[in-house]
């Protein structure tokens, strides 16, 4: 069934488009990433304009989001504070975000800033989770054959503990500065107006790794703050650029929620390490793909964009 | 139906006023509704010549007909390798270039038209393109315009249907002209050339309408329009998905 989307201004088959977001939806159910960073380059293969991808897939984040923080709002593993000191940061970062997407959509070079950003970030994030992955197997392997677990220790004292302006944030059970989470809030905010992305995958590791936040308060703050900045993403998309399809994230939404309540089945079935090798391998292919298109002669070398005003 | 009524209603209303040959035209619809379900659309465009005198035996007739959708200003850039990698490089401002643009004819278009007249009446595609203000800097900026053309082809947006007018007894003609899905909106201009050894001899013009209809137009017109509403109304589409989802699901699990 073909469906014409009216800001989109294109034809496609709306089961594809629901496909697409039941799969993006199962990964994200399966691996609890928001999916927003596989879903967008999937939008621009089938030929949706990177523009509207990027705010569409900004609008439909905040309903996966919104509809994950509940259940962690039920848990108590949401660390408010937090949450706001990291949102402070992601507005002014989305903000930032936006005037640099403006300014290079003038210039004609927003696809290429939006591919560059995919490829870089896809490339580190599925390497260094494929690297992790193999390890990790690796040592359960290991520690199977000799019979005793392995032990992991983290230190969390850093440079980090020596910044002026400290908070005590109750809920993760820290006594820090609230400059790195400001700043963490600032880069995940521009990511998320560039690439139409929540961020979750940048943000989730630099919580547990910079702030040294405890494992379980992680992704609720996260989705929690996802869920504004995402919201903020959208707006300005909308009344900057007109760029936000709503009927496209309807289709992206319907199919994407259903698929993530599956995919917590399917995840809570498999090995935790055999999945996150799965998904490493997954997103060094869609960065692959996308590199190739940079690296590559194009077919065709000249492309049609709208002169400004019209 | 009602189109062709209106076209033998006009058959018997023609004024009987200008000597030779005039066109007296048909349309399978003058109006294309682009609806959620749009998926390109066919327009039948037919009709016949009406003349007071017996053909005249020194050339055949042959029928062009245009169809041209809103003419907008183009940015065209070319990519070209820095860094490693293909970046947008060079850029020439097309001053006008139609959104959509079909020519049919009944023969080899060096055949049916002379250049002087093609020049005259702006009837080939690369004679409708405007392009003046190409910067000095650029070499080969023809190449920008050329791309244009080639690039609007492979979206089925430019169509150069030679040969695919149908004519009879030198007086019924009809053509199929193909709409793809991705049209824009606007006045589509259909013209209609009578020609013999190449030379005009008779046009005519009307235009064809091409809107967003219903949800499509709403949406459209609210999210240009009411930008900040527009925004707001997707964001509590997306909560309140979210928030049905989640609560779907509990009680799901639930029960």
């Amino acid at each position: 069934m073909q469906i014409y989307l009216p800001i989109a201004e294109v034809s496609v088959n709306a089961f594809l488009l629901l496909g697409l977001g039941g799969i993006v939806g199962i990964l994200s159910g399966m691996f609890g990433v928001g999916g927003g960073f596989l879903m967008t380059p999937l939008l621009f293969f089938i030929g949706i304009p990177p523009a509207v991808a990027v705010a569409t897939e900004a609008n439909q984040i905040v309903a996966s989001s919104f509809s994950g923080v509940l259940a962690h709002f039920r848990r108590k593993a949401v660390d408010l504070r937090m949450g706001f000191v990291l949102l402070i940061g992601g507005l002014i970062g989305a903000a930032l975000g936006v005037v640099v997407f403006n300014y290079l959509k003038s210039i004609g070079q927003v696809d290429l800033l939006v591919r560059l950003f995919y490829v870089v970030f896809l490339g580190v994030v599925g390497g260094l989770m494929f690297i992790e992955s193999l390890g990790a197997i690796r040592r359960s392997r290991k520690s199977r054959a000799s019979g005793r677990p392995v032990s992991t220790v983290r230190k969390h004292r850093t440079w980090i503990h020596a910044l002026p302006f400290k908070m005590r944030f109750r809920t993760s059970g820290l006594y820090i500065s609230v400059i790195p989470p400001l700043l963490v809030g600032v880069s995940v905010g521009i990511l998320a107006a560039i690439m139409g992305v929540g961020g979750g995958f940048i943000m989730v590791p630099a919580m547990i790794y910079l702030l040294g936040m405890p494992t379980k308060v992680v992704v609720g703050t996260s989705l929690f703050q996802i869920i504004f900045v995402t919201a903020f993403t959208t707006m300005l998309h909308a009344t900057t650029n007109f760029t936000v399809d709503i009927v496209l994230a309807v289709l992206l939404l319907l199919g994407g929620v259903v698929g993530a309540q599956f995919g917590a089945v399917l995840g809570a079935r498999m090995k935790a390490e055999q999945l996150r090798v799965l998904l490493a391998l997954l997103v060094l292919v869609v960065c692959g793909k996308l590199a190739a298109d940079l690296l590559l002669q194009p077919s065709e070398l000249y492309s049609i964009g709208m002169v400004e005003g019209h | 139906m009602r189109a062709m009524l209106a076209f033998l209603a006009a058959l018997m209303l023609a004024p009987h006023t200008a000597a030779g040959e005039e066109v007296v035209l048909g349309l399978s619809s003058d109006k294309v509704s682009i609806t959620t379900s749009f998926n390109g659309s066919e327009i039948l465009i037919f009709g016949a010549v009406k003349r007071e005198k017996p053909i005249p035996a020194d050339a055949p007739l042959e029928v062009v007909i245009t169809v041209a959708g809103p003419e907008f200003p183009a940015l065209v850039r070319r990519k070209e390798k820095k860094f490693g990698i293909w970046i947008n490089a060079a850029s020439v401002e097309v001053d006008s270039a139609p959104s959509f643009y079909a020519v049919a004819t009944t023969g080899p278009m060096d055949q049916v038209l002379t250049r002087v007249e093609d020049l005259r009446r702006k009837i080939s595609v690369e004679r409708v393109i405007r392009s003046v203000g190409a910067p000095a800097d650029i070499e080969n900026a023809a190449s920008f315009t050329e791309a244009v053309i080639r690039i609007r082809q492979s979206q089925k947006l430019y169509q150069h249907l030679e040969g695919q007018v149908a004519l009879d007894e030198q007086t019924l003609f009809r053509t199929a002209i193909k709409l793809p899905a991705n049209l824009t909106e606007g006045d589509y201009v259909t013209r209609i050339f009578l020609t013999r050894n190449g030379e005009v001899v008779s046009s005519y013009k009307t235009s064809i309408d091409v809107r967003k209809v219903g949800l499509e137009r709403w949406l459209y017109a609210l999210a240009h329009e009411n930008a900040p509403l527009y925004g707001l109304m997707s964001l509590a589409i997306a909560i309140l998905a979210g928030w049905g989802a989640s609560t779907a699901f509990r009680l799901l699990r639930n029960s």
